[in-house]
């Protein structure tokens, strides 16, 4: 490798060397400074603007074409991009969401600012992997620090618990990915997905079959896809609330863009093989997450069940198997991952003098005691739910309107009954904060939270009037996958 | 040609064996022993393969650090194996299953690896020709992955984060070592004469 091609190398990952760098000076800062919760403060709000800076990096060095560097290892294309700068967008409001809590809850560690970076690094590197082993090295680097994250409230036995819940079924499901990239790199020959692809071409034998249902599995674990769903509802619970608005949110839009280049490039000529596979998860995750959620009183796990139902709703694009079917799921990935960030800082708004609380009982009468957070919260489920007009409807519309281009109609069908399904325990909630008789007020929440809340609340109508220059975004933007 | 195949067919029924007999085996420190033995072996067929620094780098880090640390931790803990091992025969029907199941899918594999036309096309010659064996690893390392070998740094350094993170605890009072006050100290404040007479002692 000669010194022009790093370096042309080195500014396709600008983002990444933003963010590590970043991460391992901030990391110095804290050790350093005498004062823990001064670090904290100072640590989180430069992570913020770190986040800010490599979302401006990312869509500064956009290029119009694909480019690939590191030998093929790493792809920088519309679909990575666009990624990134959602994920980066997410890491900031997340952040704006934890600070507070943290302080309150004896929590403020400069590490926590420092892990979130570090896993926002390998979700973009997720994103942007061509290779199997960059595919799992980011996977690995994001999920590591993700269960540290679930157990960093380390004095609770819920929230340690729930870290080694997700530690040992994580550790499971990517035994399971290796396992069939390494039956995928004993068939195709190569890690490289280009490589993948052309070997897929030539003879997509059972070897490689195998391998790319290991490999599916192992991803779907991470979206967590019915039958890998089992650790969501006990994370969800257990782990402090801003993180588990983390990991509903930015994870789950990094895997879901990963498994949407594994499925549609290099095994992009086997689609009808995983196409079975895609449809069979997307059943069983609406499923689960429809009829698994009308039971809960929990809030936080309702919420769990809530994203296995979405994920599946986004399966049901994927299997599409088109370009109109990925953006489709970016798309709606992008309108939920927001959704879910407003939800969660109704969540952490949930304090009353005695601490924090999150029964769905404890909601009753927010729309009298609090209009504003009442208003937010019923246009969020209802977005999340994908109730017309708001926008969550649409991005739900182009999935299934992808599906149908494909031919899936019976799939379409189940979805939209499942759909109607879950609606019941959305508006549960609803009724509960409209009709039901208060019950004590929430304090007032903290500035940051109430920003999050009040932008993610309007922005389930107020991006209605840009949906149809989403629309013609999602159907006809040269799509990076698939050509 | 004889010799090798002879080498590489001992050098396997040992390391299977030994392999074989960590899991058996009653006395842990035993256990561990058989272990050396079959990394002892594994090394000795890298040294077949025409990979002479992974045979080396097996020995000095398997046998050499991480062998040894297992010992360590055997014989400090004080653990009961035979404890430990009381509900090994009740798993064993399912832990059969399981193993039954997984070589089925190895050999179901296997099978198909042997079948197609182009899967054996793609074995790679683990070796350059012109090139040594360290040469060859650092090639790959350093400069055709020289982005996941960065990126497996940081990997250990979250590691590293979470382990400090998750057990590390301030405790008040503890005496820590205050390198500028050790080296700052006067003669005056550390020594002090005193005249001793004979026979008496300080009193």
């Amino acid at each position: 490798m000669t010194a022009s091609m790093l370096l042309n190398d080195l500014g396709l990952i600008a983002p990444e060397l933003i963010l590590a760098g970043g991460a391992m000076a901030l990391l110095m800062v804290g050790v350093f400074s005498k004062v823990d919760l001064q670090a904290a403060r100072l640590v989180n709000t430069a992570t913020m603007a770190l986040f800010a800076l490599a979302a401006a990096a990312a869509i500064w060095i956009a290029p119009d074409a694909p480019q690939t560097g590191f030998g093929g290892a790493f792809v920088l294309d519309a679909l990575a991009v666009y990624a990134k700068a959602v994920i980066y967008v997410v890491g900031i409001a997340v952040l704006m969401l934890a600070s507070k809590f943290l302080e309150r809850e004896r929590l403020a560690k400069f590490e926590y600012p420092v892990l979130v970076t570090l896993a926002v690094l390998g979700l973009s590197v997720m994103v942007s992997a061509n290779d199997l082993i960059g595919l799992y090295l980011g996977l690995e680097l994001s999920s590591l620090s993700l269960y540290i994250l679930a157990a960093f409230n380390r004095d609770s036995l819920r929230a340690s618990e729930a870290g080694l819940k997700y530690f040992v079924l994580g550790a499971l499901s990517s035994g399971l990915l290796l396992y069939g990239s390494s039956l995928v790199y004993g068939f195709a020959g190569s890690t490289n997905f280009d490589a993948i692809a052309t070997a897929a071409a030539a003879d997509a034998n059972v070897g490689l079959i195998f391998g790319l249902v290991f490999v599916i599995s192992g991803l779907a674990f991470k979206i967590s896809a019915a039958p890998f769903h089992m650790w969501t509802p006990d994370v969800y619970e257990g782990a402090p609330t801003p993180v588990v608005a983390f990991f509903a949110t930015a994870p789950k839009l990094a895997a879901m863009a990963l498994l949407a280049r594994v499925l549609m490039e290099p095994f992009g000529p086997m689609v009808d093989e995983w196409r079975q596979v895609v449809m069979v998860l997307a059943v069983l995750s609406m499923g689960i997450g429809a009829f698994g959620a009308l039971m809960q009183t929990n809030i936080k796990r309702l919420m769990g069940y809530s994203s296995i139902g979405n994920i599946g709703y986004m399966l049901v694009g994927l299997a599409a198997g088109t370009q109109a079917g990925v953006w489709a799921v970016l798309l709606y990935m992008t309108l939920y991952v927001f959704a879910v960030v407003g939800a969660f800082g109704v969540i952490l708004s949930m304090r009353r003098s005695e601490g924090m609380v999150e029964r769905i009982e404890d909601l009753s009468g927010l729309a009298k005691t609090r209009p504003g957070l009442g208003y937010a919260m019923t246009g969020l489920l209802f977005s999340i739910g994908g109730m017309p007009p708001l926008v969550g409807f649409f991005g739900k519309l182009a999935v299934f309107v992808a599906a149908v281009q494909a031919g899936l109609v019976p799939l379409v069908i189940i979805a939209a009954l499942f759909s109607a399904v879950s609606m019941a325990y959305y508006i549960k909630i609803v009724r509960v904060m409209w009709f039901d008789e208060p019950k004590g007020e929430f304090l007032p929440a903290p500035a940051g939270v109430m920003a999050v809340t009040r932008i993610a609340g309007i922005a389930t109508l107020a991006l209605l009037p840009v949906v149809g220059f989403l629309f013609a975004r999602v159907i006809q933007a040269g799509g990076a996958l698939g050509g | 040609m004889m010799l090798q195949a002879a080498a590489f067919y001992i050098l396997s029924a040992v390391a299977v064996l030994s392999a074989f007999m960590v899991v058996a085996a009653k006395n842990p420190v035993r256990a561990v022993l058989f272990l050396i033995l079959a990394f002892f072996s594994v090394a000795g067929i890298f040294v077949i393969l025409g990979a002479e620094f992974l045979a080396m780098i097996l020995v000095i880090v398997y046998v050499g650090a991480v062998a040894v640390l297992f010992l360590f931790v055997v014989m400090m803990l004080d653990i009961d194996f035979a404890e430990l091992k009381q509900g090994f025969l009740s798993y064993l029907p399912l832990g059969g299953l399981v193993a039954l199941a997984l070589a089925a899918m190895l050999a179901l594999v296997g099978f198909t690896w042997t079948m197609s036309d182009t899967a054996s096309g793609h074995l790679q010659a683990p070796m350059p020709a012109d090139m040594t064996n360290v040469e060859a690893l650092g090639a790959v390392l350093y400069d055709q992955y020289v982005l996941y070998f960065q990126l497996a740094g940081l990997i250990l350094l979250v590691a590293m984060i979470g382990a400090i993170t998750l057990t590390l605890r301030h405790r008040p009072g503890v005496r820590r070592q205050d390198v500028g006050k050790q080296v700052g100290r006067k003669r005056a404040e550390a020594v002090e004469l005193v005249d001793v007479k004979r026979g008496e002692g300080i009193g």
